[in-house]
């Protein structure tokens, strides 16, 4: 089975779908492959390469007959006039695998439809850890982190790490990265290696462990906890966090010398995180990368594409940040691709399963017939992959049902076991039992008892499952306000109180009445006391 | 009051009881927990006031309003680092009041019920009072430092403890047996041998098992509600008696666990002290501590990177929380991360130091608990021990002789440097000498823990600002 890869015809793109490295992987599998010729030789992959390694070079056309079509890029018109357009070149029946973007693209998947062809797009191959290999958005956004990173230092005027040389000491520069997804946490890591003190920033929680392990700093908002503090990212994200969030840049701006924004949300415009502002209260000298930049950009004053200076400051808006590394982008996008015809059966097995997930969600279109979007995975939680550092995963946005899933696992405690349900209600079941055939035909005392007794046993039960899950933290509030309620012994001291004043019985009973108020009185005060010092 | 409405009163109260333990369990919902502690005892204590059996108000009056001034006046002035003995003396209250209720009731009895099962649960009322009451004054006393901390060990102390269990039993048989209120005398005799017991308990307890006794004693206050309700008739006495029995026993459950030692030696002492003869030699520590100045300190902090703060039942002494919290302020202000490494049994109280560096409004999700953090303690570039001994002491892992052997401690030594600071070369509450300060990777800063942590901070400040 044949694969074409053809030269990329979108102007300044570098790359190539697939390098010769994962040539050797599709022959392994079983393929052949054609490439067009000079498809790979702004990558530094000239066809001599190609062919060394036993794929054949052909023209245009060939290349888009084959069976299977592995390229970057979404087929486009190859003139002004649209006369000749990529996907007319397809041969009907024939796979083509791509980015796509169909939700933005639909007149081009129209296009392709009549053609009738299969369709599977890159970019929409479902974030669950088995897909990871062949998640070509992290890929991108991996290399794109690094090279913001470059960027930034080819524009910063200073060092990156702090020296000392025989002619004085240099500082090193402070990196502050927005957003610690698969492009943050690289970024992260490539301004580490250079020497950098570097900060990150997230909404999520989770991404905090990822920063760390990098040897960055995670920063974080202290805002006052109100409520029950469950509500997670969605709550968080409130305007009064909002608010802590920018107080935070604000102070961060003065400090830092670079700053690369990595924040996206999925198919809506980048959110304003870095105002013009903070810009402005930036030192000169400094440079922001602004990786967000084709959504339009996480900085107000950020203009897409370019590289513009404003208030003395160097503002980064490529969008092409991948293409300028285009040797490693062409070959982790075509091993992304290989990933997937090996998840698709390789050569001799190639088939649509659209009972995979992975597949499924990849698919646009199966023999021209639309199958776009993919109906919702199963279970996207538990599909999650474990975090670890380095670990390129979910884009930075993440969403909020997802996130109070998280902390209601972390919250939920394994000590809980029906057991102690059980048997409570194996109790019960006896008392009732006790009730229904004992009453009148036993001593009173002893059914007042047996009946003290059941709701004793059953309190002890309610008291062991509440205090179980006690944090550590507050076990001295909890063992105040446990003997401020103990002081309830005062009720025994107030039924004593009932002849007259001066019998020694009710003079006892106020004994014992005065000593268990200073226990209330002073237990419930001190354990406020306590609690109110508690503060995140 | 009618009956209906009583019970009605009564169950609502024990049910914010509940929902007040329960609300306990986290920091964001503690406070609820402890206004709906509050609002259950006052619909207890206002039902009980409006019962037929109350008839006399001016002593309620009276011990009500005394008892509210004393608790409030004592609950606001406490220091936080006196929070453990407060405790334990509140715990007392608890223990005097079962006591008197107990003796009352058999006095004021009117004999409307069977005699014997009422008689019974007096005895054990006041047999649980008694101990709760004196044991509570011996951690008091202890806490304090008024009592030596070891333990005190009498030759056949397991025999006492029987004997005198025994010896309550016997007085029992008369007690019940006699008529009207003249087994008075019989029934201050168990309370005085119960006393005797419960002094003999706590004295038996030494060092490091403070926090597990104070919640013991916790528990022991419960269960004496508990046994004052099943004597009164009273439901809300014994449901509320057994959610605290339970959660304090839990909380000793938990300590135990985490100081792998079984509760059982707890609760009857012996444990705190050089284990029995014939184990062996202890291991000898060869070596010399190594001191270091306040500023090769100030300099190990600067250059640190990660730096985790172990505080001890020192730290508390010294009150030098809020110059650590200071210290953690500023070098996090250079990011450098600084955390701080609780050991479930620092301190004198479960949660002791938790409090105090809540109370230096020090955040809490910088201060991580054991198992959270012995991990990293590889990673760190500076441990900073405060007045913390035992549970940093290597010999629990290493010298099966140890009496603190196989409790689980915090592996300071695998930090890259350790500084510890320490009021002099004394052993540690426990009595048992520590061979992490003769460690080559140790340093000792001696001196009163709050002026050296203030000067340290001092330091700090004019290297910083420099």
């Amino acid at each position: 089975m044949r694969i074409g890869v053809p030269r990329e015809s979108l102007s300044g793109e570098t790359r190539v779908a697939v390098a010769p490295d994962t040539v050797k992987t599709l022959l392994k599998q079983g393929f052949s492959v054609v490439i067009e010729a000079g498809a790979g030789v702004l990558a530094s992959f000239p066809d001599a390469h190609y062919e060394a390694i036993g794929a054949t070079v052909g023209t245009r056309d060939e290349v888009w007959a084959s069976p299977i079509v592995v390229k970057l890029h979404a087929p486009r018109a190859l003139d002004d006039v649209g006369e000749t357009h990529e996907a007319d070149l397809l041969q009907t029946g024939s796979t083509l695998i791509s980015f796509l973007y169909p939700a933005q693209n639909a007149p081009l998947v129209e296009r392709l439809a009549k053609r009738g062809v299969t369709v599977l797009a890159m970019d929409q191959v479902p974030r669950i850890s088995r897909a990871q290999k062949l998640d070509a958005l992290s890929s991108m956004a991996n290399i794109a982190g690094y090279r913001a990173v470059l960027e930034a230092a080819s524009h910063y005027g200073s060092f990156f790490t702090g020296q000392v040389t025989a002619a004085g000491r240099t500082h090193p520069a402070k990196v502050l990265i927005i957003g610690a997804g698969v492009a943050g946490l690289a970024a992260v890591g490539a301004a580490r290696g250079l020497g950098a003190i570097v900060r990150a920033f997230d909404t999520r929680s989770a991404a905090r462990e990822q920063v760390q392990s990098l040897g960055a700093e995670f920063l974080e908002i202290t805002i006052q906890e109100s409520g029950d503090g469950q509500g997670g990212y969605a709550k968080e994200m409130s305007s009064e966090f909002i608010a802590a969030e920018m107080a935070l840049f604000r102070t961060q701006a003065r400090e830092v010398d670079v700053v690369i924004t990595t924040a996206l949300i999925p198919g809506r415009p980048a959110p304003k995180l870095w105002l013009a502002d903070m810009v402005a209260l930036m030192k000169p000298g400094s440079v922001i990368v602004d990786l967000a930049a084709r959504q339009g950009g996480n900085c107000e004053l950020t203009v897409p594409g370019e590289v513009v200076v404003r208030h003395g400051v160097t503002i980064i808006g490529h969008h092409d940040l991948a293409t300028r590394l285009p040797g490693t982008a062409s070959q982790l996008y075509g091993n992304n691709v290989a990933h997937l015809l090996d998840d698709m059966g390789k050569a001799a097995g190639f088939h649509i399963d659209e009972s995979d997930v992975v597949v499924r969600g990849a698919l646009v279109l199966n023999q021209g017939e639309l199958r776009y979007p993919p109906p919702p995975l199963p279970s996207p939680v538990a599909a999650k992959p474990t975090p670890a550092p380095r670990k390129v995963e979910p884009p930075v946005e993440k969403s909020a049902q997802e996130h109070r899933h998280e902390i209601a696992a972390r919250k939920e405690t394994p000590r809980r076991s029906f057991i102690y349900e059980a048997i409570a209600m194996i109790l019960l079941a006896i008392w009732v039992y006790m009730k229904v055939t004992m009453d009148g035909s036993i001593n009173p005392a002893t059914r007042d008892f047996l009946n003290h007794a059941t709701v004793f046993v059953l309190a002890c039960f309610v008291g062991w499952q509440v205090v179980w899950n006690v944090a550590p933290a507050l076990h001295t509030p909890l063992m105040s306000v446990t003997n401020a309620i103990s002081g309830i012994i005062i009720v025994g001291g107030m039924l004593q109180a009932k002849g007259a004043l001066f019998e020694p019985a009710t003079l006892l009973g106020g004994l014992a009445v005065l000593l268990a108020t200073i226990n209330i009185a002073g237990g419930f005060v001190v354990t406020e006391r306590m609690l109110r010092m508690f503060r995140r | 009051m009618e009956h209906l409405l009583l019970s009605v009163a009564y169950i609502t109260s024990a049910i914010l009881f509940i929902l007040s333990l329960r609300g306990l369990s986290s920091q964001v919902s503690a406070r609820q927990g402890n206004l709906y502690g509050v609002a259950g005892m006052i619909i207890a204590l206002v039902a009980t006031t409006l019962t037929d059996a109350v008839q006399v108000y001016s002593i309620l009056a009276l011990g009500i309003g005394g008892g509210s001034v004393l608790g409030i006046v004592l609950a606001r002035r406490v220091a936080m680092t006196a929070m453990p003995e407060l405790v334990a003396l509140l715990h007392s209250f608890v223990g005097a009041a079962a006591v008197l209720v107990g003796i009352a009731s058999y006095l004021g009895d009117q004999g409307d019920h069977s005699r014997t099962i009422l008689l019974v649960e007096i005895g054990i009322d006041v047999f649980i009072g008694s101990i709760t009451f004196t044991g509570s004054i011996v951690a008091y006393l202890k806490l304090k430092g008024s009592l030596s901390g070891r333990a005190l060990l009498l030759p056949a102390r397991h025999v006492l403890n029987l004997t005198l269990v025994f010896t309550c039993v016997a007085f029992m048989v008369p007690f019940v047996k006699a008529d009207g209120t003249s087994g008075l005398w019989a029934l201050l005799g168990v309370t005085a041998l119960a006393s005797v017991l419960g002094v003999h308990l706590v004295a038996a307890i030494g060092g490091g098992d403070m926090p597990v006794v104070v919640s013991m004693l916790n528990s022991y206050s419960g269960w004496t509600a508990s046994a004052a309700g099943f004597m009164l008739s009273n439901d809300l006495l014994i449901i509320t008696g057994a959610l605290v029995g339970s959660s304090g026993a839990i909380l000793s459950a938990i300590m135990c666990k985490a100081m792998n030692r079984s509760i059982w030696s707890v609760i009857f002492g012996g444990f705190g002290n050089t284990p029995p003869a014939g184990s062996g030699a202890a291991t000898v520590i060869e070596g010399s501590m190594q001191e270091i100045s306040l500023d090769a300190t100030v300099d190990a902090l600067l250059a640190a990177r990660e730096v985790v703060v172990v505080p001890g039942y020192g730290m508390a002494v010294a009150r030098a929380q809020h110059a650590v919290h200071e210290m953690t302020r500023l070098l996090g202000a250079r990011k450098t991360r600084v955390r701080f490494a609780i050991h479930p049994v620092a301190g004198r109280l479960p949660g002791h130091m938790n409090v105090l560096l809540a109370e230096a409004n020090v955040p809490y999700d910088l201060v991580l608990e054991m198992d959270e953090i012995n991990e990293d303690l590889s990673k760190t570039d500076v441990v900073l021990v405060l007045g913390a001994n035992d549970i940093v002491n290597p010999s629990a892992e290493t010298d099966p002789s140890s009496p603190i052997a196989g409790m689980p401690v915090l592996r300071v030594w695998n930090a890259a440097l350790t500084v510890v600071s320490k009021r002099g070369k004394s052993a540690g509450y426990a009595g048992v000498d520590n061979p992490l300060f003769y460690m080559d990777k140790t340093r000792m800063l001696f001196g009163d823990a709050r002026e050296r942590m203030e000067a340290l901070v001092a330091a700090l400040r004019s290297r910083i600002t420099e």
